[in-house]
């Protein structure tokens, strides 16, 4: 050898040595700081739809003793609930404005209103219809005096939260800071607390006008139901196409040219898979608009190249020998396939199948194009939410649907229903790492 | 063209002879792997096919129970008789076909089940078990036959996969007499196996001789010499000499058998 490099002592670094290991510091180094960077915008996303989102779970809350006399709510005093009905929500806000006006004077607070009916802006204008609704389940209530959890209104819930302070009701025509005087006073008595507010994730939206009564809940059943939909028909054709294409077609142009095709169509936008679905389903096939059933259609169009593409990588993982100790027994194809290749490919397929479903969760603009924002402010079962045909909204578009709205109080509860969509994807993400993990067998 | 090079000097008794191949060529796509390959193989029979890699013993191997089928680029040409019948009629089916002529493969590959189930799931596929008790005795039958029996018997419900390499290869090849075969091809069955799980395996092999006609392909010479009584040379496509182990061993009559099993070629 007469290369110098290679007869010194390999106690002494030569300098090709040190450049190649500054190299690969270098490297090193780069990819730290790429990391680090990826982390600190998850830091950056994760804490602001904390921050911003966690209020929305939070709900201002008055407790009030309201007097339900029989003379205004029952005139003839039979309790028959078609009378009851009469009585509208007219009828029951003057009892709510003077329960009020009485616990406030119970608790020595100084009154400023002459008018009981001015203090109406403390309370969400659904409070007669919350006890509405309460009476017209139990008609033995009327005559007495019960005791009712009443939702404060979306400015006085905001006042709790920080979002609206006195400054930013001076040009506010709905409330005036006279108002929060009674309510600090309130607060101190008990009569107005914070708590968890179970109605958002359980509940209907609202109009623009009562934000504290919106909750994410319907729209939540119309994304469960638009999953049934997608996992009822995406993972059958989705399985039976890749298996045909992985283990029974033979390989020519044809089979080339479609395999090409799902490539491309699992990078097709979604928005035109929302405009195909308003052609061909409602506009073709007359299905109605705003239903879970088309929403579930599309999104399976959308679902379906993902998972014959993660379902076909997990069959081609498989390894041959498997296919030919079970040919090499005499099983048939079919027999190899469901008996051997299937059972050891689940896992894969499982995980690529709930992946394309938390996909499809997630998915709001081809909902927007076949009308799935429904408007649907009551709850399930007795809304018209109950079907797959029924209008319903899925909780990305709520989401839009909120974030869209003028009030503030529309954009924390926006803020609110990303944090339960993204618990439900994280859910589906954990569980499908769960049922790879429990199902993976080893050959 | 090469027909003169198959040699059958110990005169084949018809009545005992298993497979019988005629003028069979295989094509992969453009490439003429087997050429005009005739040979008679014997039932009750250990026969060796050797020969230097890429010589298409292990093509020709999977031509007798049709594997072959399974490559889509692959063409076989010519008759293979077994028992008199043609394998590539169109009317047989292969699946019926491959439980009469069961297959060893190179690399252990037990399924990722119990070994019982490793067993049982040929001859419940085929329908060879009426009730449990029946399917009982088939494997444990199977697993005496390849010689495992004493070592798994306690743990038929333990995973096949969990077994050492020599054993998961007796597991195959017990799995590949449950069915009851009347031939077993094996190729190369020791390739991945140490020495002592491969004296197994031909202890196993010689015993099996009495109910099968056994077609091994070897890369061991020695192997070929110790197990088998039939031996065939594959060089490039061509079956260059068959005839008794021993006078291939010891008095190679082509040059090119003589060159490669002295290690001149290959």
């Amino acid at each position: 050898m007469t290369d110098a490099t290679n007869t010194g002592s390999i106690y002494e670094i030569d300098a090709r040595t040190k450049k190649r290991n500054a190299k690969e510091a270098r490297f090193k180094l780069y990819g730290l700081i790429a990391i680090g960077m990826g982390l600190l915008f998850l830091i950056a996303l994760v804490s602001t739809i904390i921050v911003r989102g966690v209020p929305a779970f939070q709900q201002a809350k008055l407790t009030l003793e309201v007097a339900l006399p029989a003379e205004t709510l029952d005139p003839n005093g039979a309790r028959n609930p078609d009378d009851l009905r009469k009585v509208s929500t007219f009828g029951y806000s003057p009892l709510v404005d003077q329960a009020l006006a009485d616990a406030l004077a119970a608790n020595d607070i100084d009154n400023p209103f002459e008018d009981v009916a001015d203090l109406r802006p403390i309370l969400s204008s659904s409070v007669a219809a919350q006890v509405r609704d309460r009476v017209l389940a139990n008609p033995d209530l009327i005559g007495g005096t019960s005791e009712f959890q009443l939702l404060a209104s979306s400015r006085v819930d905001g006042y709790f939260k920080g979002r609206v302070t006195r400054d930013s009701v001076a040009r506010d025509n709905n409330i005036d800071a006279a108002h929060f005087d009674v309510v600090d006073a309130m607060a101190e008595a008990g009569i107005i607390s914070t708590g968890f507010n179970w109605d958002f994730i359980t509940g209907a939206d609202a109009s623009e006008s009562r934000p504290e009564q919106a909750g994410i809940g319907v729209s939540m059943v119309g994304s469960l139901f638009m999953m049934f939909v997608v996992l009822a028909l995406s993972l059958p054709i989705g399985v039976a196409a890749s298996i045909y294409l992985e283990e029974f077609a033979t390989q020519n142009r044809f089979t080339d040219i479609i395999e090409v095709n799902i490539s491309n169509l699992a990078a097709v936008p979604s928005i035109v898979f929302g405009i195909l679905g308003l052609a061909v389903f409602i506009q073709f096939m007359h299905l109605p608009q705003s239903a879970p059933l088309v929403g579930g259609l599309v999104l399976t169009l959308m679902t379906l190249p993902t998972i014959i593409i993660s379902t076909r990588a997990s069959l081609k993982a498989v390894p041959p020998s498997i296919r030919e100790a079970a040919l090499g027994i005499g099983a048939s194809k079919m027999q190899t396939v469901f008996h051997h290749v299937l059972p050891l490919a689940m896992p894969g397929i499982l995980t690529g199948t709930i992946i394309g479903l938390a996909q499809a969760l997630g998915e709001t603009a081809p909902l927007l194009l076949i009308g799935m924002v429904g408007f649907i402010a009551s709850n399930y079962p007795d809304g018209v939410a109950a079907g797959f045909l029924d209008p319903n909204s899925a909780m990305p578009a709520q989401i839009y649907e909120w974030a869209k709205r003028a009030d503030p109080a529309y954009y924390e509860r926006a803020w609110g229903g990303i944090i339960v969509l993204l618990i439900f994807l994280m859910t589906m993400n954990i569980l499908a790492v769960i049922l790879r993990r429990r199902f993976e067998r080893r050959w | 063209m090469m027909k003169d090079n198959v040699e059958n000097k110990v005169g084949v008794d018809a009545m005992n002879t298993k497979f019988s191949a005629k003028d069979v060529q295989v094509y992969y796509g453009d490439n003429h792997a087997i050429k005009d390959v005739n040979v008679e193989i014997l039932d009750k029979t250990v026969t060796a096919f050797i020969g230097p890699s890429g010589c298409g013993k292990s093509t020709f191997l999977r031509s007798l129970n049709r594997m072959n089928d399974t490559i889509p680029i692959c063409r076989v040409e010519g008759d293979i008789l077994l028992d008199g019948e043609d394998i590539n009629a169109p009317q047989v089916d292969p699946v019926q076909l491959r439980a009469k002529v069961g297959m060893v493969f190179q690399k252990p590959n037990p399924f990722p089940k119990s070994i019982y189930d490793n067993i049982a799931y040929g001859p419940r596929i085929h329908g060879l078990a009426r009730n449990k008790a029946e399917l009982d005795e088939i494997v444990e039958k199977s697993l005496r036959r390849g010689a495992i029996w004493d070592e798994v018997k306690d743990r038929l419900d333990a995973p096949g996969t969990g077994l050492s390499g020599g054993q998961q290869q007796r597991l195959c090849i017990a799995r590949a007499v449950a069915t009851e075969p009347e031939v077993l091809l094996m190729d190369e069955p020791c390739s991945a196996l140490d020495p002592i799980a491969t004296a197994q395996v031909e202890e196993l092999i010689d015993e099996l001789k009495q109910n099968y006609s056994v077609i091994i392909v070897t890369h061991s010479m020695q192997q070929a010499a110790r197990v088998s009584q039939k031996t065939a040379f594959f060089h490039l496509g061509n079956l260059v000499e068959y005839d008794d182990t021993t006078t291939i061993f010891t008095n190679p009559r082509d040059p090119r058998t003589e060159s490669y099993i002295t290690g001149r070629i290959g």
